[in-house]
C-alpha cells in the first residue's frame, strides 16, 4: 500500500467547502427563498388589500393548509420512489362516499367517516401492491387509477342520487363527534377574548355583529400543522424514515441490507391515500356537500408543493418541512394574487414558471451533494 | 487445518438449459482472504450468490461452521454472519455516511412512548468506525455522494465488519477503481483479515489478487480450475489459468494435490 496516500490530504479537501455552500444544500432552500420572496412581493403589492390583516391571514392559509395536506402524503412517497396521481380522483371518491354513506344510506356520520378512510387507505395499498407486484412504474399505475376512480366516483353518484352533487353534509354532521374533528373550529374562546379586547376586528353588523372576524383555527389548519409534524418526525427521527429514504435512494441496495422496501413503499401509498381523504372529509365539512369532480389535478398540485419543497422527482430525498413551505407559498400566492387584483389565470403561468426554477435548482443541488457533475 | 467457517461442494446452478456452474468446491477458513479468479462471464458472481442466499444451488452442498445449510433469502445469510458488497450497490449516494452504515440496523431510543432513531450514537459509531478504516469524514452527516468509490466499498466493508460479519464476500470491489482507491480498498481487506474475518475476494486482476490473497482459485466457464495456495503459484501461471487453461497441464506440478 504505498499510494502516498495521507489521510489528512482528504480532510483538507472536505474543509475546503465554504460554510455557507454547506449551508445551502438542504432540501428546503428553494421553499425557503421562495417564502422570503413571495412575502416581499406581496408586503409591496397588496399591503393595503387586507391581505395580512386577520380575515387575509386566516384566508390563505386554509387555502396553503389544504395543499399542505396532500403535500406531506406526496412527499412521503415521492422521497420512498413513487408516484400517486390519483389523489385528485381519490379526494373526489372519498367525498362522494362519505356523502353516499351518511346522506343516502342514513348511516351515522362517524361511521360513514371511519367506513370511507378505510376503504381509502384500502385501495391505497391496492395501488402500492399493483406497482410492486407489477413492477411499472407508480406513474403508469395510479394514472390508470386516476380514471377508474374518477369514473366510478361520477357513476356511484349518479346511480345513488341522479346527481354529482350530493347535499345535506353539514345537516347530518350536526352533533356528530367525529364530523367536529374535520369541520370543527378551535381556540375559539380565545379568539372572541381578542375580539373582545380589540385587538382583531369585530363584525359591527348583522347577525354576527360582536364576533370577531376571525373566529377560530378551522380543524383543516390543525390538521395540516399535525401531519406536517408527524411527517416530518416519521422522516427525520424514526428508524422508518431512513428505510423511507432508502427506499427510494435505491431499492436494491436497501434490499440487500434488509429493508422491507415492498412495506414501505406500499405503506406510503396507504399514507398518501389517508391524507387525500384527510383533504376530502374536511372539504365535505366546510362545504355542507359532496362533489364528484372535486380534487381535479390536485395530485399535480401537491407534486409541485413537494417539488418546490426540495424532494427528487426520483426519490430518496426530499423534506416534508420543504413540502409544507412549497404548499405555503401556493396558498400565498393563488389567494395573493387575487388580494393585488391581478388576473387570476396568471397564476398558472406563475406555477409552472416557479415548479421549472424550482426542479433546475433542486437539481442542481443533487449535484453539489452527490459530487455528479 | 481447523474446519473450514464455509465449505461449498460441488456447487451446480443451472439458469433453464444454461448451466452457470458445473460443480465448483471452496473453502474459507477464519482470517484467511481467498480469492476468487476468472474471466467475465466465469461464474463467479454466480457462485458467491448461492453462498449469500440469492440463489439455490441446483445441486451441492453448502456447510456454515460444520453444519448443513440452506439460505432461503438473503437475509438468512446476513444473520448466519456472511456479508456480501456488492461493486455498484454498496450504498446510497444521497444518503448521509451515518444513516447509510446503519441502514437496515438502525439503533434506536426511546423518548418516552416513542421509539426514535437514535442518531447520536449512530453518528459517533460512524466516526469512529470510519476513523479506524482511515477515511476522515467531513461529519457523519456527510453525503456517501461526495465519497469516492472506494471510500464507498469500504464504507460498505466497515458496515458488515461492524455488523458481526463473520464472512465478508467482495464482489470486484476494485475492478471500477482507480489505482490509489484500489490500494485503500486492499488495505481495508487486509485490515479486516487481521481480525479474524473469512474474506472472499473476487476479482479478474491477478496483482489485486496477489496482493492481499492467501489462496486462489481459479473459475472458467462454471468450473474450478484449481486452487493454490500462496507462494505455490506465480502471477504468470494464474493468469494463465484466467485465459482458459490451456497451460493447465504445466501447471498440475505447482498446484500440488489441491485441484
Ligand atoms: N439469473 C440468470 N439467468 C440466466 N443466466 C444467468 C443468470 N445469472 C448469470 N447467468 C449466466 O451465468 C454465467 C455466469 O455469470 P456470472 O456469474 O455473472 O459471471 P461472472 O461474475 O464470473 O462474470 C453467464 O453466462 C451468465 O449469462
Ligand atoms: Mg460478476
Amino acid at each position: 500500500m504505498t499510494d502516498g496516500s495521507n489521510p489528512n490530504d482528504a480532510d483538507e479537501r472536505v474543509l475546503a467547502r465554504s460554510r455557507f455552500r454547506e449551508a445551502l444544500i438542504r432540501p428546503e432552500l428553494g421553499g425557503i427563498a421562495g417564502i422570503i420572496l413571495v412575502f416581499i412581493f406581496f408586503l409591496l403589492t397588496a399591503r393595503d388589500s387586507g391581505m395580512f390583516g386577520p380575515a387575509g391571514v386566516m384566508n390563505w392559509s386554509i387555502v396553503s393548509a389544504q395543499f399542505a395536506i396532500i403535500a406531506v402524503g406526496a412527499c412521503l412517497l415521492m422521497i420512498a420512489g413513487e408516484f400517486d396521481l390519483s389523489v385528485g380522483s381519490m379526494i373526489g371518491f372519498a367525498g362522494i362516499s362519505i356523502a353516499i354513506l351518511s346522506v343516502h344510506l342514513g348511516w351515522p356520520m362517524w361511521m360513514a367517516i371511519i367506513a370511507t378512510f378505510i376503504i381509502c387507505v384500502a385501495l391505497g395499498g391496492v395501488n402500492g401492491w399493483l406497482v410492486i407486484k407489477t413492477g411499472l412504474p407508480s406513474f403508469i399505475v395510479t394514472l390508470a387509477f386516476l380514471y377508474i376512480l374518477r369514473g366510478l366516483t361520477i357513476f356511484a353518484a349518479i346511480a345513488t342520487t341522479r346527481k354529482t352533487i350530493i347535499g345535506g353534509v353539514r345537516e347530518q354532521a350536526e352533533g356528530d363527534w367525529l364530523a367536529s374533528l374535520f369541520g370543527g373550529k378551535v381556540l375559539t374562546g380565545v379568539f372572541q377574548w381578542m375580539g373582545d379586547a380589540g385587538w382583531i376586528e369585530t363584525f359591527s353588523r348583522g347577525t354576527r355583529e360582536g364576533q370577531p372576524v376571525v373566529d377560530g383555527i378551522p380543524m383543516l389548519i390543525v390538521w395540516a400543522i399535525a401531519l406536517v409534524i408527524f411527517g416530518h418526525f416519521l422522516l427525520t427521527r424514526t428508524k422508518f424514515g431512513n428505510w423511507i429514504f432508502a427506499s427510494g435512494g435505491d431499492a436494491q441496495s436497501a434490499r440487500y441490507t434488509g429493508v422491507p422496501v415492498n412495506r414501505v413503499k406500499i405503506l406510503m401509498f396507504m399514507f398518501t391515500a389517508f391524507c387525500a381523504t384527510v383533504f376530502a372529509t374536511c372539504q365535505v365539512m366546510e362545504f355542507g356537500s359532496a362533489g364528484a369532480d372535486r380534487g381535479l389535478l390536485k395530485e399535480f398540485e401537491a407534486i409541485i408543493s413537494v417539488v418546490i419543497g426540495g424532494a427528487l422527482l426520483t426519490g430518496g430525498y426530499g423534506s416534508v418541512i420543504g413540502a409544507a413551505l412549497g404548499a405555503l407559498i401556493f396558498g400565498v400566492v393563488q389567494q395573493g394574487l387575487f388580494f393585488a387584483g391581478v388576473e387570476s389565470s396568471l397564476f398558472r403561468v406563475f406555477l409552472g414558471v416557479i415548479l421549472l426554477l424550482a426542479v433546475i435548482l433542486n437539481t442542481y443541488i443533487r449535484r453539489m451533494i452527490t459530487g455528479e457533475k | 487445518m481447523s474446519t473450514p467457517l464455509v465449505e461449498m461442494k460441488n456447487i451446480e446452478k443451472h439458469f433453464g438449459s444454461v448451466i452457470a456452474l458445473a460443480g465448483v468446491s471452496l473453502e474459507v477458513h477464519p482470517g484467511e482472504c481467498h480469492c476468487l479468479l476468472g474471466d467475465n462471464g466465469a461464474g463467479k458472481s454466480t457462485f458467491i450468490k448461492t453462498m449469500s442466499g440469492v440463489h439455490k444451488p441446483t445441486k451441492g452442498e453448502i456447510y456454515f461452521e460444520g453444519q448443513p445449510m440452506n439460505f432461503e433469502r438473503p437475509r438468512d445469510a446476513i444473520n448466519a454472519g456472511i456479508a456480501t458488497v456488492y461493486q455498484d450497490l454498496a450504498m446510497i449516494p444521497l444518503m448521509s455516511v451515518s444513516r447509510n452504515f446503519f441502514m437496515g440496523n438502525e439503533p434506536t431510543k426511546r423518548i418516552g412512548p416513542v421509539t426514535v432513531f437514535d442518531h447520536e450514537q449512530a453518528n459517533d459509531v460512524t466516526m469512529a468506525e470510519m476513523k479506524k478504516m482511515g477515511i476522515n469524514l467531513r461529519g457523519p452527516d456527510q453525503a456517501v455522494g461526495t465519497l469516492s468509490g472506494g471510500e464507498r466499498q469500504t464504507v460498505a466493508i466497515a458496515r458488515a465488519v461492524y455488523f458481526g460479519a463473520k464472512v465478508l464476500i467482495l464482489d470486484e470491489p476494485t475492478s471500477a477503481l482507480g489505482v490509489r482507491q484500489t490500494s485503500n480498498v486492499l488495505a481495508t481487506v487486509d485490515r479486516v483479515r487481521k481480525k479474524g474475518i473469512a474474506v472472499v475476494f473476487i476479482t479478474h486482476n491477478v496483482r489485486h489478487a496477489m496482493a492481499v490473497g492467501d489462496r486462489f482459485t481459479v473459475l472458467n466457464r462454471g468450473k474450478t480450475l484449481g486452487t493454490a495456495k500462496r507462494g505455490e503459484i506465480t502471477p504468470d501461471e494464474l493468469q494463465d489459468l484466467m485465459a482458459g487453461g490451456q497451460e493447465l497441464a504445466t501447471l498440475e506440478g505447482s498446484l500440488g494435490g489441491t485441484v
